[in-house]
């Protein structure tokens, strides 16, 4: 693709703290090249900003190569912006055409409170996992896992909703800010594989709960979720959800 | 786990709407199976309504009916309540909307549940005023009763025929149904999901089902206030 610069305008989201009410700001960026990734040039703004005397973005970002699920801008309209399956550091800013006004906003969901500007607070996935997202049985070690047989179809599909990194990118695009594909996708990686067996029924109860505690809205079944996360966990996995938790709620023992 | 619990938590409440929804469903096909003995009427013209009458008496006099309507009305009620409530509390979960709203990932009908189902809500009191409340209670419209072999009746192709005579009904019908059409092309699959269903061979089938479901349904509804008012039947 041919290098080139972009002249662009950034419509970003202030907000100073948790507490304060917050607003958009244009900053217009310059001599942007294309194979810059979208953070790096929030960095060139950010430079720009403090040789101003202003203050900074805050966002959140980590490895910079798509896996940590650290980066969670909403761009455009959508969670880390245009692309399939992409997280924002890995948006390039070929995806964007000299002159664009692009927006940025944080995560939106009441269960993700903003820090400052685009960061938010995700502890609240860290938590649904502390409920039940773990296999605490004895799983023996590398060999033993290796003598297990399991089926190659629930494997893979066990792999696929274990490449979950919760970054959120779900909950920012449903519109009932809901949690399950994330939760479906941490119970059925577990609930496919024989060392999750054991506390299949306790794990998916305990973390619906605790999900519910948190504050997140309920699914309906739209499809936002599943179009735009970047690792494309499958909606089905919701489904499966449903089934572990009715059939988990259907022979519990209290 | 009480029972309470699981059915307050957040895929419990789906359930519950799932579950009643497939109830109504179920009973969309009835109702549209008894109505369409209505077009008996295009084959035979000397037929009057005759088939549909004794239809619609048969399900007005039978007791297990009679006691399916309660369940029915008990479905349709907690859909509603549940609707709203959830609808209200998935809002509450974003205090601060966007700038810009994320709409290319979704159909806009699986986005507007709560919009269609209040469409199909208000079609839907018109329409039980129209016919239930009539039946049931004032008998307004219904003052000449119909005897087939000795036994007397309600003349409800009657009241099907005096009451589709107005434009502005027949628009009310109409797009109520398209309402119940788009409502049901996301409420058919999504209640199935809920349900746990998720094995692609069904998922496919399902969806399939769904749509042509949703379609026919709404067409065959339609049909009705439109064959009246054309003056294809009656």
């Amino acid at each position: 693709m041919e290098h080139t610069h972009l002249n662009l305008t950034v419509k970003v989201w202030r907000q100073k703290n948790n507490q304060s009410k917050g607003q958009f700001e244009s900053y217009p960026v310059k001599n942007i090249s294309t194979e810059m990734s979208f953070l790096e040039m929030i960095d060139v703004l950010n430079e720009e900003l403090i040789v101003d005397g202003k203050e900074p973005i805050a966002f959140d970002h980590d490895c910079r190569e798509g896996i940590c699920g650290m980066c969670s801008m909403y761009i455009n309209g959508k969670p880390h912006g245009p692309w399939q399956a992409n997280t924002t550091c890995q948006l390039h800013m070929r995806a964007f055409k000299d002159g664009d006004t692009v927006v940025v906003e944080p995560w939106r969901a009441a269960a993700f409170p903003v820090i400052k500007d685009l960061m938010v607070d995700r502890s609240a996935f860290d938590r649904i996992v502390q409920a039940g997202g773990y296999v605490s049985v004895n799983t023996g070690n590398a060999v033993d896992g290796n003598s297990l047989p399991i089926n190659k179809d629930k494997a893979d599909a066990s792999f696929a909703a274990a490449m979950c990194i919760g970054c959120g990118a779900c909950v920012a695009a449903c519109k009932n800010s809901s949690a399950m594909l994330f939760l479906s996708a941490k119970v059925s990686h577990l609930a496919l594989l024989p060392q999750g067996e054991p506390e299949r029924h306790s794990r998916v109860l305990n973390m619906v709960a605790q999900m519910d505690k948190e504050g997140f809205g309920a699914c309906t079944n739209t499809g936002a979720c599943e179009a735009t996360c970047p690792k494309e966990i499958s909606i089905s996995n919701i489904a499966r959800l449903n089934q572990e938790y009715l059939t988990a709620s259907l022979v519990a023992d209290k | 786990m009480t029972w309470k619990q699981v059915f307050t938590s957040s895929v419990g409440k789906k359930l519950v709407m799932g579950l009643t929804g497939i109830s109504l469903v179920l009973f969309l096909i009835v109702h549209a199976g008894i109505n369409a003995c209505i077009f008996a009427d295009l084959v035979n013209p000397e037929e009057n309504g005759e088939m549909f009458n004794k239809a619609a008496h048969f399900m007005g006099s039978t007791v297990l009916i009679r006691i399916m309507e309660i369940g029915l009305f008990a479905g349709i009620i907690l859909h509603i309540a549940q609707g709203y409530l959830l609808t209200l509390e998935n809002q509450k979960r974003r205090s601060v909307g966007y700038a810009v709203t994320y709409k290319d990932g979704s159909k806009w009908y699986s986005r507007s549940m709560g919009l269609l189902g209040t469409l199909i809500l208000i079609f839907l009191i018109l329409h039980l005023y129209h016919f239930w409340v009539s039946a049931r209670f004032t008998g307004k419209g219904l003052e000449e009763e119909i005897t087939y072999n000795g036994v007397v009746m309600h003349n409800m192709f009657g009241l099907m025929k005096a009451t589709f005579t107005e434009w502005w009904i027949v628009v009310v019908y109409a797009l109520g149904c398209i309402s119940l059409a788009y409502h049901l092309a996301h409420g058919f699959q999504s209640a199935f999901k809920t349900l746990g269903v998720h094995n692609k061979r069904y998922n496919i089938m399902l969806i399939s089902i769904g749509y042509g479901y949703s379609i026919i349904i709404a067409a065959l509804f339609i049909l009705m206030p439109v064959s009246f008012i054309m003056g294809w039947i009656g």
